[in-house]
């Protein structure tokens, strides 16, 4: 088991490194795959012994005890977390392959690449502060490197700004762990509980500010997320498609670990406030543009808010309806993304003024497009209707029926700007597309469509098994409310 | 924790956030490493016993090792972002021929200016 739990992060990691010192593209492409394919069957193996023997999986680095190992922590919300982000990773590993553009352009692009997921697996299975931290950085270096790695005028220009933010962020971050080892002596996730509530109330939230700060920046929610929809739309489609579908996700998931396992505190008004706020401000952003990229990351902002809505909750069914909605909407968010950049790449641009009448061109495209949008926007009998239905169902147990009504409105709007995409780029008369004055039926590359058919077929088989993910979802939020059973896997007693 | 270290923290930080909200992407850079280093003394500051190695010695007396290995690669952490925020700038400027950050054509100008100004008063131009 200490094997399963290393391998996702130490694979892609020693593939990143032999990969660097072979410049073969063909070879490079070759460790990328066994690399991921190493985590994902890792992955698979650590959520079956976690579904089936009903425990937290634990692995002490080096063998010290608990208090001090580096430790390596596998419950239900960790392992589903990291099983969705490699199947992601894969898939737009796959896709990326099909587009030759990223790839060829640079031979650091496939190490960074495993550098990336390597950092993924770490921060979900991270026994510790320090450890969350450095996985952090490693997601975030990497980034840096595959958003401007085309170096053209608008990605550095955009990339800076990127990069700034989440150095302020990664500072935050450091100063709130280092304040948290000042007031409790420990980093350890299993130390922290009981050391953490001996603290007086103000320290505590002070301390909980700081990380919440920290980890909102990351997750962008608002009032931090005004550096997303300003980088988003200038990096490669496929990287975009990452970078939203998992970075914020990361954050997320890190707000879920400070709010239930660090400080719990039941419900909380702030971040009622705050995912509402999101929601609503996030699809306001999406409504007003033209251009698909960036209609999308504004929905990105958006969608953080339905996840934070079920933390802010607090409630069992609250946690079930947040790990439910990131089980389906990673995939949906991802497939958006990657289909935008099948567009972009045919035509050019995925701006409205510039296209009209994709459906006419290519039946195909309309389809793959509309099945996560509709998604998206919660309609049924898609995927993205039953996470919202849980956010709701959970909003209403706790009559919180303000915050539903935001979440509604902002559901309404998100199908408002789908439409938008829709009537702009796909309705309409044909117009010549800026490449090449081509109108004729549309010829799409086999690889990026078989990748981001698979990926929106994941959400339709995923809206097929919603009964036993919510099922699984419900154990993982009472996996999490109860922080004794963390903390007793740890210990080892 | 002397107060110097206290001083010393606060120094950096005021001067690390105010260089980041400047317009020239050095003065960022500048800004971000000072912001990780007050961190970093942060952290350090925190720890107990100066003055003692972080290993069980003779007389049994050590210094906290966690501080200071998180400082440690919290140091090269910030190394490594600055080596590449500076490959970033060194970009900008073969591309535009200067390093402003604005985004915005109307920012740009305005920092521009400001920067030109700054430039005044330094060689005693400007009064």
């Amino acid at each position: 088991m200490n094997l399963a739990l290393a391998l996702p992060i130490v694979a892609p990691l020693v593939g990143a490194a032999i990969s660097m010192m072979i410049r073969h593209l063909m070879i490079q492409r070759i460790i990328s795959f066994v690399a991921i394919t190493t985590s994902f069957v890792s992955s698979l193996v650590i959520i079956t012994t976690v579904v089936s023997d009903d425990d937290i999986v634990v692995s002490r680095l080096g063998g010290w005890p608990s208090q001090i190992a580096i430790t390596l922590v596998a419950d239900r919300l960790a392992a589903v977390m990291l099983l969705v982000s490699i199947s992601v990773v894969g898939v737009v590993l796959v896709y990326s392959i099909g587009q030759q553009a990223s790839d060829e352009h640079s031979p650091a692009y496939h190490p960074v690449y495993l550098v990336l997921a390597a950092g993924l697996a770490q921060a979900f299975l991270a026994g510790d502060l320090f450890n969350l931290f450095v996985a952090f950085e490693l997601l975030l270096v990497s980034s840096y490197v595959l958003l401007t790695l085309e170096g053209t005028d608008k990605q550095i220009r955009s990339g800076v700004t990127y990069v700034v933010l989440n150095v302020l962020e990664s500072t935050i971050l450091l100063l709130g762990i280092g304040l948290v080892f000042a007031a409790t002596g420990t980093i350890n996730m299993a130390e922290l509980p009981e050391r953490l509530a001996a603290l007086p109330d103000g320290v505590q939230m002070g301390l909980n500010m700081v990380l919440l700060v920290a980890f909102g920046i990351k997750s962008a929610v608002f009032p931090l997320y005004f550096w997303l929809p300003d980088s988003y739309p200038t990096a490669p489609s496929s990287m975009t498609a990452v970078f939203a579908g998992l970075l914020t996700k990361v954050g997320v998931y890190s707000i879920i670990r400070t709010e239930t396992l660090l400080i719990p505190g039941g419900q909380s008004t702030l971040l009622l406030t705050v995912a509402g706020f999101t929601m609503i401000i996030g699809v306001l952003g999406a409504i007003s543009h033209y251009n698909m990229k960036r209609i999308l990351s504004f929905h990105t902002v958006s969608q953080i808010g339905y996840i934070i809505l079920g933390v802010g909750i607090g409630t069992q069914l609250g946690f079930t309806a947040t790990i439910f909605y990131l089980m389906l909407y990673i995939p949906v968010k991802t497939a958006l993304f990657l289909i935008e950049g099948i567009i972009e790449r045919e035509t050019g641009s995925s701006a409205f003024d510039e296209i009209d009448g994709l459906a006419k061109r290519s039946g195909f495209l309309a389809l793959l497009f509309l099945i996560p949008a509709l998604s998206l926007a919660g309609l049924p009998p898609f995927s993205g209707f039953l996470a919202k239905l849980a956010v709701i169902r959970a909003g209403f147990e706790q009559d919180q029926y303000i915050i539903i009504t935001v979440a509604i409105i902002g559901s309404f709007l998100t199908l408002v700007s789908m439409t938008k995409i829709w009537i702009g780029l796909f309705w309409g008369e044909v117009r010549p597309i800026p490449s090449d004055d081509r109108i004729g039926v549309m010829r799409h590359h086999k690889v990026m469509s078989a990748a981001s058919i698979g990926l929106v077929g994941a959400t339709l088989v995923l809206a097929g098994f919603a009964g036993p993910l919510y099922d699984f979802s419900f154990d993982a939020a009472r996996q999490l409310l109860d922080s004794s059973l963390y903390i007793n896997a740890v210990r080892g007693s | 924790m002397s107060i110097a270290i206290v001083v010393l923290i606060a120094v950096l930080f005021t001067s690390g956030t105010y260089l980041v909200l400047q317009g020239s992407l050095t003065r960022i850079i500048l800004g971000v490493g000072m912001l990780a280093n007050g961190v970093n003394v942060l952290i350090l500051g925190i720890s107990s016993r100066p003055g003692e190695a972080p290993i069980v010695g003779r007389d049994g007396e050590f210094s906290d090792p966690v501080p200071q290995a998180l400082v440690l690669t919290a140091i090269v952490i910030g190394f490594g972002v600055v080596a590449f925020l500076l490959a970033l700038a060194w970009r900008g400027w073969t591309i535009d021929g200067n390093d402003l950050v604005e985004a915005d054509d109307e920012d740009r100008r305005v920092t521009a200016e400001k920067i030109d100004r700054d430039d005044a008063v330094f060689k005693g131009d400007w009064l």
